[in-house]
């Protein structure tokens, strides 16, 4: 019998080694002449176990990581004789603590299928949202977005289902549905791992939404950073032509759809939705002025949807079991999940894919299992490198688009970086200045200049140089650029600079009145 | 490392006129071209403009907007290091300084024989197995000064 196999071929699984351990787990399998089959998948998105490999046992799927080349021996022949003593054993995926405790809707297959076969992803209820959406009158797939309570993951929070319906209202002899997989904030790789491990249900989710809207055609701005998700997505596309879910007739149905992989070139602001547009168009992205709205002139001036990966592709479930069961999950005015990115120090890093309302704390503590380096949490930047730092005093805060903004933050596309007692929160402050003068797209004055002179201001204040005035004088910058900038670049940029600020006030030399007062 | 074509208008041209009648057909031709030869030469930029029926401003004003695009045959060897929040809260600033002084260029040079460039990226997606660094584009994760002295090896071979 062959026997098979699950090695993970996600971009964060082959940074360590997972393409050598395929190879050695085939190496060591010829030389048994033992027949397995090595399928190649997305990530579970426990990191810290990559490369984790799979294989079919008679219960299930049993799991060893982190593998090496050198174990590929030693695993296979605990695979073969069912030997659950081999150190490297994990037992079923499903079991283990992280994944036990996740609600996983958007990344319900992420890890487990072949990301290029349309077999397996119809094996895994893959397709029941299109066959629903096929049935009912677009504006009912609307509403049920509507009623779903989904809102926008890219960071922004905007209701989707309102953002269709005001393309759906206008119009129009062209419209386009833009998949915004331009994921440039650090600490965030959901968009990556969802667009290489499951394809699929992105292509699904797009398609939906064209049919709910009345467009026939869609792009996927993905950026140059990610050559493997931009691989596995015009594979997938090829497939979906290929069974006619793509082209003339969906599914024999008289909508059609047809989709295109559209490569940023390295611009951080081109996430912006309307630099997005511009960039598509072929133009510098600069970032427009709105109104008008891209729902009613986007893409070439027609209505255009664009939302985020994860939004686009938390669709099909929605449609699949209905509004209520997606809207059952969440907190306030949050609903559904979240699949939550732990990064950077952190010593369990993975997707948390969960519902609205855990604490910040017992994401970092009790998930995350504190820093990686076993020193203590100081700080925790949320949503990238436009969100605030917070320290251990506010992790009371549940995981909310309103809690995060009431704490001045925000929970952007759902990234926490994790930073020890070792980080320098003036550093900190200073860096979020000068990526921002690195990335601005010069329209507003804010931004383009305010950002360069961020960066001195905080070099003042480092070096005690005037630093009262310097400390107001960079509040003040603050303010103006938040208000007076078109696009969150420059208007967020505040956000881990107020923040530093504020809750760190001993790393830019605070006078002791205020350390006093910590 | 990649290899390139010399630069060949004729070639350019061909490449150009295939993507022509794309929608909003810019970044896919400048990609093919820098896919092509390395880099997008001077002379690319109006032949561009003639075809597309744009003006030469227009053209430049994108190729020197977008950080990826190059005006310049690169090194033989692109190590970029990212150089965002999760992998500075893992040791990435320190990484970088000892990359600059190992290879003896600062974030952003290239070696005077055209060897190997160091860049910085903002985030390869790899937050998880952070720092990170891509050489040559191939994705490596968990860096350390080790690996990165074990990849520095491999180039010099």
């Amino acid at each position: 019998m062959t026997l098979r196999l699950f090695v993970p071929a996600d971009a964060g699984a082959l940074a360590v080694g997972s393409e050598a351990v395929a190879r050695a787990l085939q190496v060591a399998a010829d030389r048994r002449q033992t027949p397995v089959e090595i399928v190649r998948t997305g990530s579970r998105g426990l990191y810290w176990l990559e490369p984790m490999v799979e294989v079919v046992a008679a219960g299930g799927r049993i799991a060893y990581g982190p593998v090496t080349a050198a174990d590929a021996e030693s695993v296979l022949d605990a695979a073969l004789s069912g030997d659950e003593k081999h150190p490297l054993h994990l037992g079923k995926p499903q079991d283990l603590g992280f994944l036990k405790t996740q609600t996983r809707l958007t990344f319900a297959r992420c890890g487990l299928v072949d990301p290029r076969s349309l077999g397996d992803y119809r094996a895994h209820d893959g397709g029941k949202g299109l066959e629903r959406a096929l049935q009912v009158p677009p504006a009912s797939v609307i509403e049920e977005v509507t009623q779903s309570g989904l809102r926008g993951r890219g960071g922004a929070g905007f209701p989707t289902g309102i953002k269709w319906k005001t393309v759906a209202d206008t119009a129009a002899d062209q419209k386009y549905i833009v998949c915004n997989a331009d994921e440039g904030d650090s600490g965030t790789y959901a968009d990556r791992m969802l667009m290489e491990g499951d394809p699929f249900v992105l292509i699904e989710g797009m398609t939906i939404a064209g049919i709910a809207v009345g467009a026939t055609q869609g792009f996927i701005y993905v950026r140059s950073e990610y050559p493997h998700a931009i691989a596995v997505l015009n594979d997938a596309i090829r497939a979906a032509r290929r069974v006619g879910m793509l082209g003339r007739h969906i599914a024999g149905s008289p909508f059609a759809f047809d989709l295109e992989v559209r490569v940023g070139a390295g611009a951080y602001v081109c996430g912006e939705e309307t630099s997005l547009l511009d960039s598509l168009e072929g133009k510098r992205g600069v970032v427009r002025a709105k109104p008008p709205l891209p729902a009613h002139k986007g893409l070439f001036g027609k209505p255009t949807v664009i939302n985020n990966v994860l939004s686009l592709a938390s669709v099909p479930i929605i449609l699949a079991n209905g509004a209520a069961f997606y809207r059952d999950f969440g907190m306030g005015r949050s609903r559904g999940t979240m699949p939550i990115q732990l990064a950077g120090n952190v010593k369990y890093p993975g997707l948390y894919e969960t519902a609205f309302g855990i604490t910040l704390g017992e994401l970092v503590d009790d998930i995350g299992g504190g820093t990686r380096s076993g020193r203590p949490v100081r700080a925790v930047q949320v949503g990238g490198p436009l969100g605030a730092y917070f320290p251990r005093s506010l992790f009371h805060l549940p995981f909310d688009y309103e809690a995060f903004a009431k704490a001045d933050g925000l929970i952007g596309h759902g990234g926490v970086v994790v930073f020890d007692d070792t980080v320098d929160m003036a550093k900190q402050a200073r860096f979020a200045m000068e990526f921002c003068a690195i990335e601005s797209c010069g329209k507003c004055t804010p931004c383009r200049v305010g950002s360069t002179r961020g960066v001195e201001v905080i070099d003042r204040i480092i070096r005690n140089d005037n630093r009262a005035d310097n400390t107001a004088l960079l509040e003040d910058l603050c303010h103006t650029m938040k208000f007076g900038s078109l696009c969150a670049l420059g208007g967020f940029t505040p956000y881990p600079v107020m923040s530093a600020l504020m809750h760190f006030p001993e790393d830019f030399g605070a006078p002791p009145k205020l350390q006093a007062a910590e | 490392m990649s290899t390139y074509a010399p630069w060949d208008i004729g070639v350019a041209r061909t490449i150009i006129a295939g993507k022509q009648s794309m929608l909003g057909p810019l970044l896919p031709i400048l990609h093919a071209l820098q896919e092509e030869f390395g880099y997008i030469d001077r002379e690319a930029e109006p032949l561009i403009a003639d075809i597309l029926n744009v003006t030469r401003a227009e053209v430049h004003g994108v190729v020197t907007f977008y950080h990826d695009f190059r005006h310049a045959p690169p090194a033989r060897h692109v190590l970029k290091l990212c150089r965002a929040e999760a992998c500075q809260s893992t040791g990435g600033d320190k990484l970088a300084a000892h990359a600059e002084a190992k290879i003896g260029v600062a974030l952003g040079g290239a070696t005077a024989d055209g060897r190997v460039s160091l860049e910085p990226v903002y985030c390869l997606g790899l937050c998880a197995v952070a720092p990170s660094a891509m050489l040559d584009g191939r994705v490596i994760g968990r860096m350390d000064e080790e690996k990165l002295d074990a990849l520095l090896a491999e180039i010099d071979r």
